[in-house]
């Protein structure tokens, strides 16, 4: 039971992840967008969009030093496990207040604004549940877990960051999981569902941060040769360059 | 000097009767669509009035376009690269709906299906976004020939800045049409706002245009583009503008505004220009100067250094050929009547406009006086500031010299030629006054007042050689690609876009097949869908399946 949860549900959702990303990439370009409501309304976007988005990157950089960074390195550089809990922490609500404020007002928004509600797809009801019950549970595990220690202390950089670790490693030590409290439990698993939803939903804008703006010319020049009509030419059937 | 080739377009206001033609082919060809039902790629303005969005001219507002920073570099006006990734969560300065206008239709089916009643039924207006019943209150074209002005006057951007001198009194007020376009600009400041670099411009026709498959839905472009002609489809999520009409710009024809034009007030060409100057003149500091930077790059086509560093820069011979006959090169820069609009956005916009002698005539046929009459009319033009403060507002950055100018030659025009007309010997002297020869002139008037299709429109067709490739006749395409699409999965705009050619294909088999063109032979069995109530399946709504299958559901 306990390698069907923690190995073989995750690299399904893995794999899920990875070639619904390539498969929907190559298919759909075309529906590969924010799917932005803006102009519908403006006022509560304006104050929730930023302030879940912001607050999602912090918390995604969290997740990435929490999981990705083994306790042993910053021992090494002799962050002491308080002083390392302490920011963390703080860091986490933060983030984690800001993304929970953020989506509260953008549900609202999506549920009220006529409009808005009316360009709501099924998909995206679904994810707006699952990404909603992801951060419910990461901010209980945040507060009641780690704050208020109900349940007892758990040090998750001694679990689940080994267990995930393991896992990108591709060598699961499905035990980590199975012992770790069912907080944390069901945050991963919830969080490899979205996962596994992610490239159906319009989550995928998350893969067009557009970075490359920051170094590209301002005005884009194209020219009809590199490509004719609107289909990249099949594998030996392009132009040739005289 | 580095010779590049740009497609545009000039509009004579002057002809411009205000009959929305152009808007509704435009619409009916590009926009009618779910999720671009406020879209108008093309629409027609009442001048004085607020445009379309409302008030989209105010860049203190919307801040679109470029300005010139303190150390007098070009910048866009509503912030860097590193302010438009900050507030990329909530783009600060969208045109929301209203801005617009929200898109309804109307209930018809209570029309038919209502009871036996005393009253007649009524259908009523339903919003397109939420299917509710709602109240109609602006539209595209709500101010129509100054409907409502007296309302609506003190929200004009341009008459603002000359406000204390017009007067809306019925007696004095003057006004005229304003047909807009996308602008194609050299410098397009919707491209340079667009994160994603979805938007580009085509190396060799200078069409502006929104790849679809690398548009993220960002909307920053419709922030940065200062005449608010770039729109987000609220269905698909992306941004789409004026394309042109590039298919059919590609095979020789014009655009659909242009080839509708009920007043044939639109020319269309090619015009060189040197690609390296475009910063250089877009960074001028003066306002006033940036007209003629804009004129200054534009090259002569028949300079013979220009045709051979375009030929280096691999334009086609019969491109430059094009150059040379183009209305636009002799609109813009051998009769300099042609003026671009708002340079001050400094987007260096390639749809110029001849400016409308008509409100200066009005006023003085209204005084009694003879309006034709070269003397009256410069007089005229001296005296009846308001109207060309309105349009260098519009068209020299407030600049009233140029359009002054232009006007005097339209009046010198009108006089010259009606001597000529009346059969008495032409005056050389009114050429003279306003700097052209009588040749000139004349052929000015061929051009502006009885130019011919072929003279109208001079677009060489995109290469030969690469025909067979180009959208609209797209022969060159395996039909197994658009097998591919996953249609449906992601909304009604999923998938793989369908060539126009595909689209067309049982249209032009019928039409090849067929023995006659005016009534084919299976009309009588057809449904007309302007009658169709949308319900339910017709015979005849759909082609047979094939012969012989059974599927015959006329039956």
């Amino acid at each position: 039971m306990d390698t069907f949860l923690w190995v073989i549900v995750p690299y399904l959702c893995l794999a899920t992840f990875v070639i619904g990303h390539f498969w929907r990439y190559r298919y759909d370009k075309f529906g590969w967008t924010t799917r932005s409501s803006q102009l519908y309304e403006d006022r509560l976007l304006r104050l929730g969009s930023p302030l879940f988005h912001f607050g999602m990157l912090g918390v995604v950089g969290g997740h990435i030093i929490g999981l990705l960074v083994p306790q042993s390195w910053t021992d090494a550089v002799g962050i002491s496990h308080e002083a390392y809990h302490v920011v963390a922490v703080t860091g986490g609500l933060l983030a984690g207040v800001m993304a929970v404020v953020g989506m509260v007002i953008l549900i609202y928004r999506r549920r009220t604004v006529g409009p808005v509600f009316s360009a709501t797809t099924v998909m995206d009801k679904v994810m707006y549940a699952f990404l909603a019950a992801v951060i419910v549970l990461g901010m209980w595990n945040t507060i009641a877990g780690s704050i208020m220690t109900i349940g007892g202390e758990y040090n998750y950089r001694e679990g689940v960051s080994v267990w995930y670790r393991s896992f990108l490693a591709f060598n699961p030590d499905a035990s980590l999981m199975a012992d770790a409290p069912l907080g944390f439990q069901l945050h991963a698993m919830v969080a490899f569902g979205i996962f596994a939803l992610w490239p159906f939903t319009r989550l995928v804008h998350v893969f067009s941060a557009p970075l490359g703006y920051l170094t590209r010319p301002y005005i884009v020049y194209r020219s009809r040769e590199d490509q004719l009509g609107s289909h990249s030419p099949r594998r030996g059937w392009e132009r040739t360059r005289v | 000097m580095r010779v590049m080739a740009q497609m545009a377009m000039v509009m004579n206001l002057d002809k411009c009767i205000g009959c929305h033609t152009c808007s509704v082919t435009c619409k009916q060809a590009w926009t009618n669509r779910t999720g671009t039902e406020y879209v108008w790629f093309n629409n027609v303005e009442t001048r004085p009035g607020q445009g379309y969005p409302r008030r989209y001219e105010d860049q203190e507002e919307w801040k679109g376009g470029w300005e010139l920073n303190s150390r007098g570099r070009l910048k866009l006006k509503a912030g860097g690269r590193l302010k438009k990734l900050a507030t990329i969560f909530s783009n600060p300065k969208l045109p929301s709906i209203n801005d617009y206008y929200e898109p309804w239709t109307y209930d018809y089916a209570t029309l038919t299906d209502a009871p036996a009643q005393q009253h007649t039924p009524v259908a009523r207006p339903k919003s397109l976004l939420t299917g509710k019943n709602m109240k109609i209150e602006w539209s595209s074209n709500w101010d129509d020939d100054l409907g409502g002005s007296k309302a609506t006057e003190k929200y004009d951007p341009m008459l603002k800045k000359i406000a204390d001198k017009v007067k809306f009194e019925f007696e004095q007020t003057f006004m005229f049409y304003l047909p807009r376009i996308c602008e194609h600009c050299l410098n397009p400041s919707c491209a340079a706002s667009c994160p994603s670099g979805a938007i580009y411009k085509r190396a060799e026709d200078g069409i502006v245009l929104v790849d679809q498959d690398r548009c993220r839905g960002w909307r920053m472009c419709v922030s940065g583009c200062p005449y608010k002609k770039v729109y987000f489809n609220h269905r698909t999520g992306k941004a789409e503008k004026c394309t042109f009409c590039f298919p059919r710009i590609e095979v020789g024809l014009p655009t659909v505004c242009a080839e509708t034009c009920v007043g044939r007030l639109r020319y269309i060409g090619l015009v060189l220009y040197d690609a390296d100057r475009v910063l250089e003149a877009a960074s001028v500091p003066d306002d006033h100067d940036l007209y003629e930077a804009q004129r200054s790059i534009l090259l002569d086509p028949d300079d013979p250094e220009v045709v051979r560093a375009a030929e280096a820069a691999g334009i086609p011979r019969d491109w430059i050929d094009a150059a040379q006959r183009s209305p636009i090169h002799a609109l813009i820069n051998k009769y300099k009547v042609a003026l671009p609009l708002h340079p001050e956005y400094r987007t260096m916009p390639m749809v110029w406009y001849i400016p409308p002698l008509s409100p200066v005539i009005d006023v003085v046929r209204d005084t009694g006086e003879d309006a034709e009459d070269t003397g009256n009319l410069f007089a005229a033009i001296d005296a009846l500031r308001i109207p060309v403060e309105y349009l260098a507002e519009l068209f020299t950055a407030g600049d009233v010299a140029p359009v002054d100018r232009v006007l005097k030659q339209l009046a010198a025009m009108r006089s010259y030629m009606r001597d000529i007309n009346m059969g008495r010997d032409p005056n050389p002297e009114i050429p003279a006054a306003v700097g052209m020869t009588e040749e000139a002139m004349y052929d000015m008037y061929r051009l502006l007042a009885i130019a011919k299709y072929d003279e109208r429109y001079v677009i060489p067709p995109a290469h030969a050689e690469q025909a067979h490739s180009l959208e609209e006749l797209g022969t060159e395409c395996a039909v197994s690609e658009y097998g591919g699409g996953q249609q449906d999965l992601f909304g009604e705009g999923s998938g793989v876009p369908t060539p126009i050619a595909v689209e067309n294909f049982q249209m032009l088999r019928d039409r090849q097949t067929s023995d006659t063109l005016a009534s084919p032979n299976d009309k009588s069995s057809r449904v007309n869908l302007l009658n169709w109530d949308g319900k339910g399946a017709p015979p005849g709504l759909f082609p047979p399946r094939s012969e012989g299958e059974g599927q015959d559901d006329g039956a």
